[in-house]
């Protein structure tokens, strides 16, 4: 029950949840709500770990799997950006079809045994900096660092540069930026498809870093509907995202750490004499996922936050806009 | 201008894709529904010789061991009983488009309810399957309505998003049975209730064998006769009813709904709890009419997501869920022993998504026609 220890671990398991949730972030923002997030997050963990196995090189198993990932987003991409149908429920049959595929192929990967995982290492003098170093800089998988990276990038790319503001525009008031001569097509099928390589990332981040292995279903045991509700709590925002993510995983590690200790807090630990109270601790991510929805959206009200304009909607050219 | 010429040269026709001004004809969607699971089939098939599998023996098998003799028949009427009402709950909800994804946990949280009658026990272990059997639906319905009153409450008022709000209640109403299922209600540490004694049990088929010899070890049973009667009372409310009349108005166009006077705040917490209650009765039929017992989550085997695909395919009218659901209930009851064993997941995910994208076919006309009319 080292506070600093479950720190450091909860910062790994939110990376999972900080890729898929910046992937959705980008792919909302050009308009298009994709909540087949847990099924490319299944098929980015299964390919990760399976292309791993076959080829000893967990850095090929991350391509992979985001590459894989990428290709199941594009479905949903073709059904609702071409073919103009309900997002809502294409999201709902990506993650069935994905979650499927990924069981069809990854049929006897269980017993497959272990495989060589991303590298960790700490960072050489950031590490050093007290009770920060030892959380973020300290023996993590390199894949958290790409996370480290990736958050400001994100943000940095949709607030600050060209291409970020016509992915706004894309996502706010589609007719104007086609009237700008944007192709909206091809953004968003584009912005899908980098939500679905970093669903696929972060899939991958379970199966070779955080908690290796192929499990079916519960390897991703609902993560990816965690990050989509982390999206709207974090407003669309890449930092808040992180924040959020790095959150969720403490409270995942702190879950499985609190019922270890038979003494919590100066009494007695109740979590260790009575295992069953485990069950209502499983709870908690998911119930806290609630609350988080609905502090997000009292904020939006208040602050008249809100989604992105067209999110939800397809674009029809030539159709008068909203 | 050349390269347009050269491709007209190329293609003497070319396929224009037009919206639809007027109604599709009325063979038209189911013509397409069945074209697209057929194609999900094709799709499928692909996928299963590519995970090294047989497609033809697995679908061949799916034939044979789900409409083979009376006896599998019956066991498949079994499977698409729960389906039946999770995929009502579905229905009524979307037609609202309120996303409840929720059936599974509302499923759960009904099979909960019905076994607490038996458990706690509300009802003493020696009372009558009359009283019974209707305690045990009040109950797996009311717990079915309150897991659907939360979310519906959280959208009403705070406009949280439902299938998050649903979803995230699956995973909770799952940790809450493993609690009671291990911690309280556990036969000798397994994870499984007692058995409920018979007067718990929904009638089956087989219990009249003495006088009709066929129905000996047919194991269909009465909640199939709750399916029916909720899909007609449900059809009853949203075709024929004021309050469906108004759960239509407000799916199809919120704002006119809004302007004439309808509330649909109360509205969305009455059709959530209306949902729920629909999936809590699947889950009571389970646990009455198959189990037996209280066990552990996979009680509800994805019923409340086959739901969804269900509700769908069915275009959300009630009385066709009916015959949809005996479909998925065989595609269900002869994939357990079929390897690899996710297949039926995975037909299902690319059926829907076929249905998806067939839907285009409705809203667009594609036309084949001569260069020159271009």
């Amino acid at each position: 029950m080292d506070p600093i220890i479950i720190l450091q671990a909860g910062v790994a398991s939110g990376t999972v949840l900080l890729f898929a949730a910046l992937g959705e972030v980008l792919a909302e923002r050009s308009g298009v709500l994709n909540l087949g997030v847990e099924g490319m997050m299944l098929i980015g963990a299964m390919s990760a770990f399976s292309v791993t196995i076959a080829t000893g090189n967990p850095w090929i198993g991350v391509l992979v799997a985001m590459f894989v990932a990428g290709l199941l987003s594009q479905v949903h991409a073709f059904i609702v950006i071409t073919l103009q149908a309900d997002q809502v429920v294409s999201g709902l049959a990506l993650t069935l079809l994905g979650a499927g595929i990924s069981l069809v192929l990854g049929e006897g990967l269980s017993k497959a045994g272990t495989v060589s995982l991303m590298p960790n290492f700490s960072i050489p003098l950031l590490s050093q900096i007290p009770i920060l170093g030892p959380i973020f800089f300290t023996k993590q998988s390199v894949l958290v660092y790409i996370g480290y990276l990736l958050t400001p990038l994100a943000w940095y790319y949709i607030n600050r540069t060209r291409p970020g503001l016509h992915l706004r525009a894309v996502g706010e008031y589609p007719a104007a930026a086609d009237a700008l001569g944007i192709n909206v097509f091809r953004m968003r099928y584009f912005y899908v498809f980098l939500g679905g390589m970093l669903a696929g990332l972060g899939g991958a981040t379970i199966s070779l870093a955080v908690a290796p292995g192929w499990f079916s279903e519960l390897t991703t045991g609902g993560q990816g509907w965690i990050a989509v509700g982390l999206v709207i709590f974090a407003q669309w925002d890449p930092f808040r995202a992180a924040v959020g993510s790095y959150a969720f995983g403490a409270l995942r590690r702190l879950i499985l750490d609190i019922q270890g200790p038979t003494v919590l807090f100066g009494m007695r630990n109740a979590f260790y004499y009575n295992p069953y109270l485990g069950f209502f601790l499983q709870m908690l991510p998911y119930a806290f996922t609630v609350i988080v929805l609905v502090i997000g959206s009292r904020e939006a009200i208040r602050k008249r936050l809100g989604a992105p304009a067209a999110l939800g909607t397809p674009y029809i050219r030539g159709e008068r806009g909203q | 201008m050349a390269e347009s010429t050269l491709s007209k040269q190329r293609m003497p026709w070319r396929i224009k894709i037009e919206p639809r001004l007027d109604e599709p004809p009325a063979w038209l969607p189911a013509a397409v529904s069945v074209g697209a699971i057929i194609l999900a089939l094709i799709l499928g098939g692909v996928l299963i010789a590519f995970a090294g599998g047989n497609p033809f023996a697995s679908y061949a098998h799916i034939a044979r061991a789900s409409f083979g003799d009376l006896g599998v028949l019956s066991d498949t009427i079994v499977k698409a009983t729960p389906i039946i009402l999770t995929a009502l709950a579905c229905s009524i909800a979307f037609r609202m488009k309120l996303w409840n994804i929720g059936a599974e946990g509302q499923f759960i949280m009904g099979a909960w309810g019905a076994s607490a009658v038996v458990l706690a026990p509300i009802v003493p272990a020696e009372s009558s399957r009359w009283l019974f059997i209707p305690v045990m639906i009040m109950a797996g319905m009311a717990m079915g309505a309150v897991w659907g009153f939360i979310p519906g409450y959280l959208k009403a008022k705070f406009n949280v998003n439902e299938i998050i709000s649903t979803l995230m209640l699956n995973y909770i109403a799952i940790s809450w049975v493993n609690f009671w299922v291990f911690a309280v209600w556990t036969e000798g540490g397994f994870q499984m209730s007692p058995k409920f004694p018979q007067a718990a049990w929904l009638p089956r088929l087989s219990e009249y064998a003495k006088s009709v010899p066929l129905f000996r070890g047919l194991t269909t049973h009465a909640g199939l006769l709750l399916g029916i009667a909720a899909a007609i009372v449900l059809w009853f409310i949203v075709y024929r009813s004021r309050w469906g009349y108004e759960i239509r108005l407000i799916g199809d166009n919120p704002n006119a709904a809004r302007y004439a006077g309808i509330n649909i705040t109360r509205n969305t917490i009455w059709v959530m709890m209306l949902s729920g209650a629909l999936a809590g009765l699947g889950g009571m039929s389970e646990v009455g009419g198959v189990v037996h017992r209280l066990q552990t989550a996979p009680i509800a085997a994805g019923y409340g997501f086959t739901g969804i695909i269900v509700a769908w395919l069915a275009k959300l009218n009630p009385l066709v869920i009916i015959l949809v659901s005996v479909l998925f209930g065989a595609l269900i009851l002869a994939g357990r022993e079929i390897q690899p064993s996710g297949v039926p997941k995975m037909i299902q995910g690319i059926i829907l998504v076929c249905l998806i994208a067939s839907d285009f076919l409705l809203r667009y006309r594609i036309r084949i026609v001569r260069g020159e009319e271009a």
